[in-house]
């Protein structure tokens, strides 16, 4: 038995001393001098690990069965969308906000045009307000389906992964009817919507809205009283509040511990002020709270979307603001100074002034944010994405301490993390 | 500015030599780098800013002093409020102290700053990489390095471009 546990713990010594060595001080030890003496085993969990959602690398030092530590390796999916958007115009760099959090297309969409928007002092008419209010909360439930589809699969409930599926489809193809893409849309822009929505829009919303409750209460009833569900969340990866803060956790895991912190309701914008609706918290802060959390988050959802299909007024749906919003193609054809604007807007771009401005949204996983600083060129200098999942992330270590390895499957999922956000 | 603002920066202008700056509603402290880890104690003790929001750099290469500055924002839960601290550094290789023993979630903000800016930290437990890979050479994010690209290949100078091509070494 001896000897192959050393030559595993020899392979991965290897990589230990290979990842410490750009290191300042030197070689920081990672892990316990047990690992080193051989009687913790070390294991490679990741990138390719189906569980991992994405390409995350998780290198463990287990005693048995149990995690004594866990260091988490991310960048596999490294784009430099932060590098790339420098060199395009503040227009053409959204379309790589899209690609950040695969999961919440529209939510970085939203986050990046209200950036330029403060920054520029644009106006955003109430139509177009309504409608990212819509889509953005659509694509808030889409993002919890593919969570809980995904966490039900870890703990092997494949039933509840076909149906939340199943209805994310329907969400993806009113996305795809407004826009005509199903995932990466750049459907809003700065100071509006890129066009107003077809007219059946609003039938395809009410008749998803009418469904999608009966359809929550259908996984309930598959998970929320499920014995083998609970036995693998309830108390799994505790987490208290005063921890969750101090790491900076943010989004339904810090709601799971009792700290209704959302945004949408501490500092609205685009019109949150304007609907009523709660925040679901939970005191127990373990994995199974954070089910509950985000399930009562998509029926909060659906609240939001009703009123506002209510009040959907009419109107432009784009700033008439010809300094940094393209005047219409029925326009050019017949005003001389539309026409310059047009050729200045997609020849050089807009210019916003100089100075910085820090943004922050509640996307589904916690507070997206941007950072976003002009010097005046029509490019902007700096983008900054604080993304929710790079800093709750840093918790799984926490969480993952002294849980099994099963537990730890079981946790990834509940962090709710998406690799493209994390790694950008 | 609010009150809570006004009692800050009361009490640490003076203190710490502190500036205030604001612009479109956002209201920033300028400090020197000797005083981050005190200046974020005094707010986190004193004025409940829980969270540690962001930390990130801008570099404004050619210019060498400041050649960058470092952003940090806190988050009040408790009176709602957004504060922004902006530290100037000096040099190509600049260093500053490390905040992660007030707000732990500095670390990997703190490791991705030394990836992709190489700016260092001060006691900072475990400053690698963290999105580049180990042996990347290097700092991305800084204005002085090039976007980079790749030559593509065709049939009529595959070789030729090959020669020079950089491979991953064993």
């Amino acid at each position: 038995m001896d000897k192959p546990t050393k030559q595993v713990m020899n392979m991965d010594n290897d990589i230990v001393t290979k990842l410490s060595s750009d290191t300042l001080d030197g070689f920081t030890p990672l892990v316990t001098d047990r690992a080193i003496s051989g009687e913790t085993v070390l294991l490679n969990m990741g990138p390719q690990h189906p569980s991992t959602h994405g390409v995350l690398r998780l290198l463990l030092e287990l005693d048995g069965e149990q995690v004594i530590s866990c260091i988490p390796d991310v960048g596999f999916l490294h784009t430099g969308i932060e590098k790339n958007m420098e060199v395009k115009t503040y227009e053409k760099a959204e379309v790589m906000t899209d690609r950040l959090d695969y999961l919440n297309n529209l939510g970085n969409n939203l986050t990046y045009c209200l950036a330029i928007e403060k920054l520029t002092d644009l106006d955003v008419p109430p139509r177009a307000q309504v409608i990212r209010v819509i889509l953005t909360e659509l694509q808030r439930i889409s993002s919890h389906l593919i969570w809980l589809g995904t966490h039900a699969l870890d703990i092997a409930a494949m039933s509840v992964f076909l149906y939340c599926f199943r209805e994310r489809e329907i969400i993806l193809d009113i996305f795809e009817l407004c826009s005509g893409q199903r995932m990466m849309t750049t459907f809003f822009r700065p100071g509006g919507l890129w066009r107003d929505v077809p007219v059946e829009f609003e039938t395809a919303v009410r008749k998803f809205i009418k469904i999608l409750p009966a359809r929550i209460n259908e996984y309930e009833r598959l998970l929320t009283k499920n014995p083998m569900f609970k036995i693998r969340t309830v108390g799994i990866g505790v987490l208290k509040p005063q921890v969750a803060l101090n790491y900076g956790v943010t989004g339904p895991m810090l709601r799971a511990t009792g700290i209704a912190h959302d945004l949408r309701k501490a500092q609205p914008y685009s019109g949150y002020e304007l609907y009523d609706f709660d925040v679901p918290t939970r005191e127990e802060g373990d994995t199974y709270a954070r089910y509950l959390v985000r399930v009562e988050e998509m029926r909060q959802s659906l609240r939001i979307i009703e009123q506002a299909l209510e009040k959907l007024p009419l109107g432009p749906v784009r700033s008439n603001n010809r300094k940094y919003v393209p005047p219409p193609r029925s326009e050019i054809g017949t005003s001389m100074e539309a026409l310059i604007h047009h050729f200045k807007l997609w020849t050089e771009g807009f210019v916003p002034p100089k100075g910085s401005v820090y943004v922050a949204t509640e996307s589904p996983r916690g507070e997206l944010g941007v950072y976003l600083e002009s010097d005046g060129s029509p490019k902007p200098y700096r983008v900054h994405w604080r993304t929710p999942s790079f800093t709750n992330m840093q918790i799984l270590p926490v969480l993952a301490k002294g849980h099994l390895v099963a537990d730890l499957v079981v946790l990834i999922g509940t962090v709710d993390i998406v690799l493209g956000d994390v790694d950008r | 500015m609010n009150e809570l603002i006004d009692s800050i920066s009361a009490a640490l202008i003076q203190q710490f030599n502190a500036e205030i700056i604001e612009f479109q509603g956002e209201v920033s402290l300028v400090l020197q780098p000797d005083h981050i880890v005190s200046v974020c104690q005094v707010l986190k003790d004193d004025f409940h800013f829980e969270l540690l929001a962001e930390e990130t750099a801008v570099d404004y290469w050619p210019e060498q002093a400041p050649r960058f500055h470092i952003i940090y924002r806190l988050r009040s839960l408790k009176h709602n409020e957004i504060i922004g601290i902006r530290v100037p550094l000096d040099g190509n290789a600049p260093s500053i102290p490390s905040i992660t023993a007030i707000y732990a979630n500095a670390n990997w903000f703190e490791r991705e700053l030394w990836d992709m800016f190489g700016i260092g930290f001060k006691g900072h437990p475990d400053l690698r990489r963290v999105i580049m890979p180990y042996d990347w050479e290097g700092h991305p994010l800084r204005k002085d390095y090039p976007l980079g690209y790749e030559e593509v290949q065709f049939t009529f100078n595959f070789d030729q471009i090959d020669v020079r091509k950089p491979y991953a070494q064993e």
